[in-house]
C-alpha cells in the first residue's frame, strides 16, 4: 500500500474519530454540555490526534529509516572492494535503486507484468533496452548480480511496505480505541490537548537543532571521507589550487591557502568599501538628518539590502568590471595595465561592499540611537559641537557595538557566493594586486559541486571540507559578533 | 557654537580674551571640522545613493531590450510537393517532413522578399538569407503545418523570429564593425535588414515569449525566456510557504510564550540566531547532503529546493514572529486568563490573532529573500539549462527537475553570446517585479493593520 493511501486512511480515522468522541462525550453528559469538564471539540480533537499524531510518526520514522536498513541489507552482498568505499559503495547502490525503480515503473506503467518483473533475467531479456522503453535510462549494461541485488531489493521494499502499513494502521486504530474508550464527562480532554499542542510546538522549536545538527553532520561525514582520499597536510597548508576532473583522483593539487587568500582580500576590500560609507551614513542619519530626509533615505539605501545578489553578480561581471578595465586597463584612462580582464578582486569586492552598505549602517544606526540621551546632552552641557560629541563621546561608547556589527558584515562577505562566483573570476591565485583575478572558498564550493559530480572523488569532496572551513569561520565571527553586541547592549539597559 | 559674523566693535576696548561675538581662531577651526564632518555624512550617503542609481540604470536600461523581439513577416509558400510528398494529408507522413524540409520554403520566401523589396544585394541565395532568420523560425512554421494540415499547398503569412544578430543590430547591440569578426551573418545581410525595416517588414514587438517561454540553447539566445523558471520559483516559494509558516509561527510561540528560562531554550536560541547568519550556500551543502545524498529525494526538483530554503528562511520568520508576539502587550494575556481562558487559549485566541499582521509581513519578506537566493540552488542542482520543458501538471511541477528565476539569470550570465547579457538583464527586471510586489504587499499590510498599544 503506497504513503499516500496510508495518509489519507489516518486521515480518515482522525475525522471520524472526532465526530464520534465529541458525541460520546455529550451522551456520556446525558445531552448537557454543561456537565462536561471541556469543550465538546476538545473531545473530538483529542481522539482526531490520538489516531493521527502516533501513526503518522511512525510513518515518518519507517519511511526515513526502511530505505537505510534495506540499504545495508543489500550491500552486503556487494563485493569486499566496493563494500570498503564509500564513494563506490553508493555508486553501486545508486545502481541497484535505478534498477529496482525502473522495474516498478515499468509494472505499474502496463509495460511488465509483476510477475514479469520478479523474474526478469540478465541473459534471457535485454532489462537495459525494456527499461529504456518506459523511461528509464541506465548508464551502463546490467549486470546478473546487480540485478540480483534489485530483485532483492524489491522484494525486500515491497514486505516492508506491507509491515508499514499493518503497523501504521494498528496504532491509529489503537490509538483512536484508547482515546474513544477515554472519552467520559469527567475526562479532562482539554489539557489532553493543550499537552500535545505543546508537544508539537517543541518539535517545531526544535527543528532549529535538527538544522545545524544536519549541516554539522552533512559537512563532517563528507570531510572525514574527503581526508581518507586527500592529505589533510595537503589541503591546509597547499599553495596551488588545480583539480583535475580529467584523471580521477590523480594529479590535483587542492591548496586551501589560494582560497582562503581571496575570500579574506575580497572581503577586507568590501569592508574597505562598506565601513566607511555605511557608518558615515548611518551618523549623519541619526545625529543630522531632519525627518523627512531620514524617511526617505534610510528606506532607499535599504533597497540596496533587499536586492538579491545574483543582480549584483551581474552588476559586477557586466558593468562595474568593464568600467574598472577601462579605468585601469591597458588601453585605460590611466594608461596603467594593472588589469587584464574585467574580473578580479577588485569587481567583487567593489560591489560587495556597496551591497554591505545598509547592513552596516543600519546595525551602527541602531547602536548609535542605543547610547542615552544623557550622555550627548552632558557633552554639549560643557560647550562641544555636534561632531566632537560624536566623536569623543558616541563613537568611543558605541565601539564594541560597531566592532561587532563589522564583525557581522564580514562574515557576510566571507560566505557570499554569486558575486564572487560572477564579479572575481575563477583563477586561484596568491597575489597582492586587486586587479587580478582570485577566487574564493564559496565560489569554489559552487564549482566542484554542480554538475553530475558522483561523492567520491577528492575533487567533489573537496567542497564539503572547504564548507565545512567556511562554516566554522562564520560560526566563530557571529559568535564573536553576538556577544559584543549583547554584552554592549546591557551596558546601557 | 558660535555662528554669529564677526562685527568689530568700534571705539570699544577689545580684551586679550575677544569678544563672544567673534570667532576666535579656535572657534573656527572647531566649526570648519563641525562643517567637515557634515560634509563626510552627506558624502558617504550621497555614494550610496548613486550606487543604488547606478544599479538600477544599468538594469533598466539593460533589461528593457529582452522585453522586445524582432520579427520578420513574410509570406511562405507551403508546397505540397515538399511538405506532403504522398499528397493525402496523413498527419503522420506530414510529421516526418523535419525543419530540414521547411528551410528551403522558407529560404525561397525570404528570396522573394527581397526582390520584391529591390534590394541591391550580392546575397541572394535562400539558404545565406536564412541566416536573417532564427534557427527555430522552421520549427515554427513546422508547427503551425502539424496544427492544421489544411494550410498545405497555400501560401501563408507568417510572423517569423529573427536571428539573434538582427534583433541585436535593430537594438543598437550589433553594429557593422563588430559583424567583421562574425562569421554568422555578414554586414551584407545588414543591409537588406536596414531595407526591410524601413517598410515595416522587420519589426520589433512586445515579447511575450520571453516571458513565458523556456530556456534555449546556447545558439538561440533569441528564444530563450523565463516562463518555466519562474514556475519553479513559484512551486519552490509555494513549498517554503507551507511548511516555514506553519513551523515558524509554532517555534516562535514556544520560545515566546511557554518556555521556561532554562538551557535547552538558551540552546535552542543560540541555534537560531547562528543559523541566520550562516552563509546561504552552506544551506546548499546541507541540502545535497541530506535531501539528496541521504533522503534519495530527486536531484533539482523544486521540492528540494523547497526544503532547503524553508530551513534558510526559518530563522528570519521566527526572528519576525518573535518581535510581533513581543509587541502584544502584556494587558490581553492577562484579561483572558482573568475570564477563565487557558494560557493555550489565551495565546491561541487573543495574542496571535493580533500578532498576525506582524507575522505576515515577516514571512513576506522572508519569502521574498528566499526568492531571489542563488547559490544552495546551484548545489541542488536547479541550474538554469534544466528549465527547457513545462511541468505536466501539480506533481510534477513539484517533482520534476526544474530551475528557478535567479539560478536561470546566473545561467544566462555564463553564457558567452552578448545576446544572453540581455536576457540576464531582462530577468532580473522580472525577478525585481516580483520582490517589489511582494515588499509592497508587505507595508501595506503593516500600514493597514499596525497597532499602537
Amino acid at each position: 500500500m503506497p504513503a499516500s493511501w496510508i495518509l489519507l486512511i489516518i486521515i480518515a480515522l482522525s475525522v471520524i474519530g472526532y465526530f464520534i468522541a465529541k458525541q460520546r462525550a455529550l451522551a456520556s453528559g446525558g445531552g448537557d454540555r454543561r456537565v462536561l469538564h471541556s469543550l465538546p471539540k476538545y473531545y473530538g480533537t483529542n481522539a482526531a490526534l490520538a489516531a493521527a499524531a502516533p501513526a503518522l510518526l511512525i510513518l515518518g520514522i519507517w519511511m526515513i529509516l526502511q530505505p537505510v536498513v534495506i540499504d545495508s541489507i543489500i550491500s552486503s552482498n556487494l563485493p569486499e572492494a566496493v563494500q570498503a568505499d564509500r564513494g563506490e559503495r553508493s555508486l553501486a547502490m545508486a545502481d541497484v535503486q535505478r534498477i529496482a525503480d525502473g522495474l516498478d515503473t515499468a509494472v505499474s506503467r502496463g509495460a511488465m507484468t509483476a510477475d514479469e518483473a520478479v523474474d526478469i533475467r540478465v541473459g534471457a531479456s535485454n532489462v537495459r533496452e525494456r527499461l529504456a522503453e518506459v523511461g528509464v535510462a541506465l548508464g551502463s549494461e546490467v549486470d546478473a548480480n546487480t540485478l540480483q541485488m534489485a530483485q532483492e531489493y524489491r522484494a525486500l521494499t515491497s514486505t516492508g511496505n506491507i509491515w508499514r502499513a499493518i503497523a501504521v494502521l494498528v496504532v491509529a486504530l489503537g490509538g483512536l480505541a484508547i482515546a474513544y474508550m477515554m472519552t467520559h464527562k469527567d475526562f479532562r480532554a482539554r489539557n489532553s490537548v493543550e499537552r500535545a499542542i505543546l508537544s508539537l510546538l517543541i518539535a517545531a522549536a526544535c527543528v532549529a537543532i535538527l538544522t545545524t545538527v544536519g549541516i554539522v553532520f552533512s559537512l563532517i561525514f563528507n570531510t572525514h571521507d574527503f581526508f581518507s582520499r586527500y592529505p589533510a597536510e595537503d589541503f591546509f597548508f597547499g599553495t596551488r589550487w588545480e583539480p583535475s576532473f580529467s584523471g580521477r583522483g590523480g594529479a590535483s593539487d587542492l591548496g586551501f591557502l589560494p582560497l582562503i587568500w581571496g575570500t579574506l582580500f575580497i572581503s577586507l576590500i568590501a569592508l574597505l568599501v562598506a565601513v566607511p560609507l555605511g557608518l558615515f551614513s548611518a551618523i549623519y542619519l541619526s545625529e543630522y538628518a531632519s525627518k523627512p530626509v531620514r524617511s526617505i533615505v534610510k528606506p532607499l539605501l535599504e533597497m540596496l539590502a533587499g536586492i538579491p545578489t545574483i543582480v549584483y553578480g551581474l552588476f559586477a561581471l557586466l558593468t562595474v568590471g568593464p568600467l574598472l578595465l577601462d579605468v585601469f586597463g591597458r588601453d585605460g584612462v590611466l594608461g596603467v595595465n594593472w588589469m587584464s580582464g574585467g574580473t578580479a578582486a577588485m569587481t567583487a569586492g567593489l560591489v560587495m561592499g556597496i551591497m554591505l552598505i545598509p547592513f552596516v549602517s543600519s546595525l551602527s544606526d541602531d547602536i548609535i540611537n542605543a547610547v542615552p540621551q544623557a550622555m550627548r546632552d552632558g557633552s554639549f552641557g560643557l560647550g562641544a559641537t555636534q561632531s566632537e560629541t560624536l566623536r569623543q563621546v558616541i563613537l568611543p561608547a558605541a565601539l564594541p557595538g560597531i566592532v561587532g556589527a563589522i564583525l557581522l558584515a564580514a562574515s557576510r562577505a566571507i560566505g557570499e557566493t554569486m558575486i564572487v562566483v560572477l564579479g572575481a573570476g575563477a583563477a586561484a591565485s596568491l597575489s597582492l594586486n586587486p586587479f587580478e583575478a582570485m577566487t574564493t572558498v564559496t565560489a569554489k564550493i559552487v564549482s566542484q559541486l554542480t554538475g553530475d559530480g558522483e561523492f567520491n572523488s577528492p575533487e567533489t569532496l573537496v567542497a564539503f571540507a572547504l564548507g565545512m572551513t567556511l562554516f566554522v569561520i562564520t560560526l566563530a565571527l557571529n559568535i564573536v559578533a553576538l556577544w559584543i553586541v549583547r554584552r554592549y547592549r546591557e551596558q546601557y539597559e | 557654537m558660535t555662528d554669529l559674523t564677526t562685527t568689530p566693535t568700534p571705539g570699544g576696548k577689545r580684551h586679550s580674551y575677544g569678544s563672544l561675538l567673534d570667532e576666535s581662531p579656535r572657534t573656527k577651526k572647531r566649526n570648519a571640522a563641525e562643517t567637515r564632518f557634515r560634509v563626510y555624512g552627506v558624502i558617504a550617503i550621497s555614494i550610496g545613493l548613486i550606487f543604488l542609481a547606478a544599479l538600477l540604470f544599468a538594469i533598466v536600461r539593460n533589461g528593457i531590450p529582452a522585453f522586445t523581439q524582432t520579427y520578420i513577416v513574410m509570406d511562405v509558400e507551403l508546397t505540397a510537393a515538399k511538405l506532403d510528398k504522398k499528397g493525402n494529408r496523413d498527419i503522420e507522413d506530414i510529421k516526418k517532413v523535419s525543419t530540414f524540409g521547411y528551410n528551403p520554403l522558407i529560404g525561397t520566401a525570404l528570396e522573394t522578399l527581397v526582390a520584391e523589396n529591390g534590394v541591391e544585394t550580392e546575397i541572394n541565395k535562400g539558404k545565406e538569407l536564412r541566416d536573417m532568420l532564427s534557427s527555430g523560425a522552421a520549427a515554427q512554421v513546422r508547427f503551425a503545418v502539424i496544427d492544421n494540415p489544411d494550410l498545405i499547398g497555400t501560401t501563408q503569412e507568417f510572423t517569423l523570429l529573427a536571428g539573434s544578430r538582427v534583433d541585436g543590430y535593430m537594438k543598437g547591440r550589433v553594429d557593422r564593425e563588430s559583424l567583421a569578426r562574425d562569421p554568422n551573418l555578414s554586414p551584407a545581410h545588414l543591409d537588406i535588414v536596414d531595407a526591410l525595416a524601413a517598410d515595416g517588414t522587420i519589426k520589433r514587438i512586445f515579447n511575450w515569449d520571453f516571458i513565458t517561454g523556456t530556456d534555449a540553447s546556447e545558439s538561440r539566445p533569441e528564444q530563450a525566456g523565463m516562463g518555466v523558471a519562474i514556475l519553479g520559483s513559484f512551486f519552490m516559494m509555494l513549498v517554503v510557504l507551507l511548511l516555514s509558516l506553519p513551523i515558524g509561527v509554532a517555534a516562535s510561540i514556544y520560545l515566546e510564550e511557554f518556555a521556561p528560562q532554562n538551557m535547552f531554550t538558551d540552546f535552542i536560541e543560540v541555534n537560531i540566531s547562528n543559523l541566520a547568519a550562516v552563509p546561504s550556500i552552506v544551506f546548499g551543502i546541507l541540502g545535497l547532503a541530506v535531501f539528496i545524498q541521504f533522503a534519495h529525494l530527486p536531484q533539482s526538483a523544486p521540492i528540494v529546493g523547497g526544503l532547503t530554503l524553508t530551513l534558510m528562511t526559518l530563522p528570519t520568520i521566527v526572528i519576525s514572529t518573535r518581535a510581533s508576539l513581543k509587541s502584544v502587550p502584556p494587558s490581553i494575556r492577562s484579561a483572558a486568563l482573568g475570564v477563565g481562558a487557558s494560557k493555550m487559549q489565551s495565546v491561541f485566541h487573543h495574542v496571535l490573532p493580533l500578532a498576525m499582521p506582524g507575522i505576515l509581513t515577516g514571512t513576506i519578506i522572508g519569502l521574498a529573500q528566499a526568492l531571489g537566493e542563488t547559490a544552495p540552488l546551484l548545489l541542488i542542482g536547479m541550474v538554469g539549462y534544466i528549465a527547457t520543458n513545462y511541468p505536466d501538471g501539480v506533481a510534477s511541477g513539484f517533482l520534476d527537475p526544474n530551475s528557478a528565476m535567479p539560478a536561470q539569470i546566473f545561467e544566462w550570465a555564463k553564457r558567452a553570446d552578448p545576446a544572453y547579457y540581455e536576457r540576464a538583464w531582462g530577468g532580473i527586471i522580472i525577478l525585481l517585479v516580483f520582490l517589489l510586489t511582494m515588499n509592497l504587499i508587505a507595508i501595506l499590510l503593516r500600514r493597514r493593520f499596525e497597532r499602537r498599544w
